[in-house]
């Protein structure tokens, strides 16, 4: 049990410090949150700064232009460029969190030296296409239909609640290349480029007021058989590729600043006058121990990532990822319930930036699985229940 | 970084377990409560308990059995943990100890908060691992397991575990931490909760010391806090292990009862309470600090109590019985969440400490 970090760590941090001190004040204003295009720049502009450094695609395998670090130094970076204020990786996530290591690792190298590179570089935008109006905890339910004419597919279906849809360039889609199959075992995963005749996005509105996600309506679009990674009606193994990443450090930078959070919010009822209220004092002394936890079980999940590494593992988080999940989107929104209990009247003010997180954190327990089907996975997959129903 | 358990901690805690299984498996924990009770009996039946004379502690309506009073120590186990190191686990191995650390501490009393082994463990080990300035034991025989040793908190809360067994009790002053003979102050019997852990009421002030012990005040209540939440969590553990074997076999509507969805995600909420709280736990005895240690206790206690709840529940009507193990694990986990830092203690350290500077 060891929380003291290597020399050669310790090396790594310092050279990411000195390099962030001096980017960090020449960067552009941040955009206005709403305006999306401004966003997707702003990113952008992040992800190439960067590349140009070395660290873009910190946990990418060498050969896919990676750096392949420790899930320790991938820690440190996330943890860093947090408490640096840094850029989150914003709307280059689906690029760099999901399809790029499903193209790293399951793809050709014909369509690894086509995608990756320009993920790496900040130069395109990825979305996700998997959830649809009729499969969402149940994603292979899935119906968007890809029947195969000649070199292409022909892809009719719609996709909801695609992130980032407005934006990207490339969207990694689910579709359904054999519908008389087994459900599993008749999905394919396919790269849409988004300006193919035929696409029609349509953004929604989140209750935040953000158009952060979108339909995504197809109608006979073309996809070349080319953009297929993976075998035909292999989509569902690729996929859980991609889901097993989306559960494992994507969450670390939010830790470091949900930390800080609790101890501005301590600040602020300090002022206010709200501090003189132990129920609120010990809601905020609870939020502390819960948040020090979360992030000790980091640490401890990044080891357990380390070691399996070392011994030749992937080191890509397994369902362990879920108990991470569960506790931390509650205790995200216990967080910024005790924030509206500080603010008192301005909980109800949109300016307040709390008020508008207290919002966002609502679609943690939903988000990339929701918290009943995170309990199921913990259950069935970790406690080794019979399958529920 | 590598936080998780080396080779050695691996081996530390299976031999503990193993240990432990041997010597306290669930028969021995059943024929201990059962002793216990016999004996609870007889000293209500005017067998006097150590100084009590038949007196109850304020409160106590009724002198009926049931409660134990009398020492439940086994002397013999005692020696054994002496032997196996749990006492000497910290003393240095120029001083015929283990010469290991908390982290280590905290496996050892995991195991035994998962096997509800009774007795004063915490009191006993820190009085085994402070020596007094002048290298001296603060209590003769300690780490050996030949003596027995409780401790009062410095709150001047009234209740203390197992004095009826005790050969020595620690006493924290101000900054120090005494040693006193538990004889000399008077402690009435209190009908506790916890068939395996006696209480009595201190009522006649506090005992004089007559030894230091190397510890300050802050470090023995710090470390008692940890230990005491290591053993929380080791019971948070075990009772997820028994609601998880029951749901497996326990069969309602022609299917085991954990395959409903309302089973599962109780089982899942302990897995993540036990997690959790491990995170805390851990992390405190590597780093020993004071905020940390609040956190482990904290969740620790959380995890041991809802844990029990849930399996209990799980449990169906067998949970509700005397025979069926969780009820001691509740009731240990109340015990135990209210000594050395309670919630609102912790709550609060917790809140001041993010008034103070990051360090
Ligand atoms: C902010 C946000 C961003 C998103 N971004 C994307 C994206 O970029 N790409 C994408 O593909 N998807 C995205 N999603 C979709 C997300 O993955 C789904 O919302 C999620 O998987 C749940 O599906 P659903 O909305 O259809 O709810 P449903 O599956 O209909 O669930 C409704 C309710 O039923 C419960 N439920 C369902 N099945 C079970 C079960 N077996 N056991 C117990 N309870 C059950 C659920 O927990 C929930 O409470 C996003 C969602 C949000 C909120």
């Amino acid at each position: 049990m060891e929380l003291a970090y290597t020399a050669e760590e310790e090396e790594f941090r310092a050279g990411l410090r000195a390099w962030l001190a001096e980017v960090l004040p020449a960067l552009p204003p941040r955009p206005d949150p709403l305006d999306w295009p401004a966003r997707r720049a702003y990113d952008m502009g992040w992800q190439r700064r960067l590349y140009d450094a070395g660290y873009a695609g910190l946990n990418w395998p060498k050969d896919a232009g990676g750096q392949d670090v420790t899930p320790t130094q991938q820690l440190i970076f996330l943890e860093e460029t947090e408490a640096a204020g840094a850029p989150y990786v914003g709307a280059g996530f689906v690029g760099l969190l999901h399809a790029g290591p499903t193209i790293a690792a399951e793809g050709s190298p014909e369509q690894r030296a086509r995608w990756l590179p320009p993920i790496l570089r900040g130069e395109q935008v990825w979305c996700q296409g998997f959830s649809e109006p009729d499969a969402g905890s149940d994603l292979a339910a899935l119906r968007t239909r890809a029947v195969r004419d000649g070199d292409s597919y022909v892809v009719s279906g719609s996709k909801i609640w695609t992130s980032h849809a407005e934006v990207a360039d490339w969207c990694e889609l689910l579709v359904r290349t054999d519908p008389e199959a087994p459900r599993h075992a008749g999905i394919s995963w396919l790269a849409l480029p988004m300006d193919a005749p035929g696409v029609t996005v349509r953004p929604l509105r989140t209750l935040a007021g953000s158009r952060e996600f979108a339909e995504v309506f197809l109608d006979e679009v073309r996809v070349p058989v080319a953009n297929r990674v993976g075998a035909e009606n292999d989509g569902w193994r690729v996929t859980m590729v991609t889901l097993s990443f989306e559960r494992g450090t994507a969450f670390v930078g939010e830790v470091v600043a949900c930390r800080r959070t609790l101890r501005l919010l301590a600040g602020r009822a300090k002022e206010n006058g709200r501090w003189d209220d132990p129920v609120l004092r010990r809601r905020l002394g609870r939020l502390h121990a819960e948040f020090t936890a979360l992030w000790r079980l980091i640490q401890w999940n990044v080891s357990e990532a380390a070691h399996a590494r070392r011994r030749g593992g992937s080191g890509v988080p397994g369902p362990g990822g879920s108990v991470f999940k569960l506790r931390y989107s509650h205790a995200r929104q216990e967080l910024y319930d005790a924030a509206a209990d500080v603010l008192g009247p301005g909980a109800l003010d949109l300016d307040e930036e709390w008020t508008r997180e207290r919002l966002s954190s609502l679609s943690y327990t939903i988000a990339a699985g929701t918290s009943q089907i995170q309990h199921n996975i913990v259950a069935e997959r970790l406690l080794g229940l019979p399958k529920g129903r | 970084m590598d936080f998780r358990l080396s080779d050695d901690q691996e081996a530390l805690r299976r031999g503990m377990r193993e240990l432990l299984a041997a010597r306290f498996g669930p028969e021995a924990l059943r024929a201990a409560v059962d002793g216990a009770e016999t004996a609870g009996a007889e000293a209500a039946g005017g067998v006097a308990g150590e100084g009590t004379a038949g007196e109850r502690a304020p409160g106590a309506r009724t002198a009926g059995g049931g409660g134990p009073c009398r020492g439940v120590v086994d002397r013999r186990l005692w020696r054994e943990l002496g032997e196996a190191g749990f006492f000497a686990l910290r003393v240095p191995e120029a001083a015929g100890g283990v010469g290991l650390g908390l982290p280590e501490a905290v496996l050892v009393f995991e195991e035994a908060g998962r096997a509800l082994l009774p007795g004063p463990l915490v009191a006993t080990h820190l009085a085994a691992t402070h020596r007094g300035g002048d290298g001296a034991e603060a209590v003769p025989g300690a780490a050996e397991g030949r003596a027995v040793v409780t401790a009062l908190e410095p709150d001047g809360a009234p209740l203390v575990e197992h004095w009826a067994d005790a050969d020595a009790v620690l006493v924290p002053e101000g900054e120090g931490v005494g040693v006193a003979a538990p004889g000399v102050v008077r402690a009435l019997p209190v009908r506790a909760v916890d068939p395996l852990t006696p209480l009595h009421w201190v009522s006649g002030g506090r005992p004089a010391a007559v030894a230091a012990c190397g510890a300050g005040a802050g470090v023995l209540c710090r470390e008692a806090a940890l230990l005491t939440a290591a053993q929380q969590l080791g019971s948070a553990w075990r009772t997820l292990e028994l609601a998880v074997g029951h749901a497996r076999t326990r069969e309602q509507f022609g299917r085991p009862v954990g395959a409903f969805q309302a089973v599962q995600h109780l089982c899942a909420g302990m897995l993540v309470r036990a997690e959790t709280a491990r995170a805390a736990v851990y992390a405190a005895a590597v780093t020993g600090d004071e905020a940390e240690t609040c956190a482990a206790k904290l969740l620790a206690d959380e995890a041991a109590g809802a844990n029990a709840r849930d399996c209990l529940q799980v449990h169906g009507g067998m949970g509700f019985t005397w025979e069926a193990e969780v009820h001691l694990h509740l009731k240990r986990a109340w015990l135990r969440g209210s000594q050395w830092r309670t919630a609102v203690a912790a709550e609060e350290q917790l809140a001041e400490a993010l008034l103070s500077p990051r360090l």
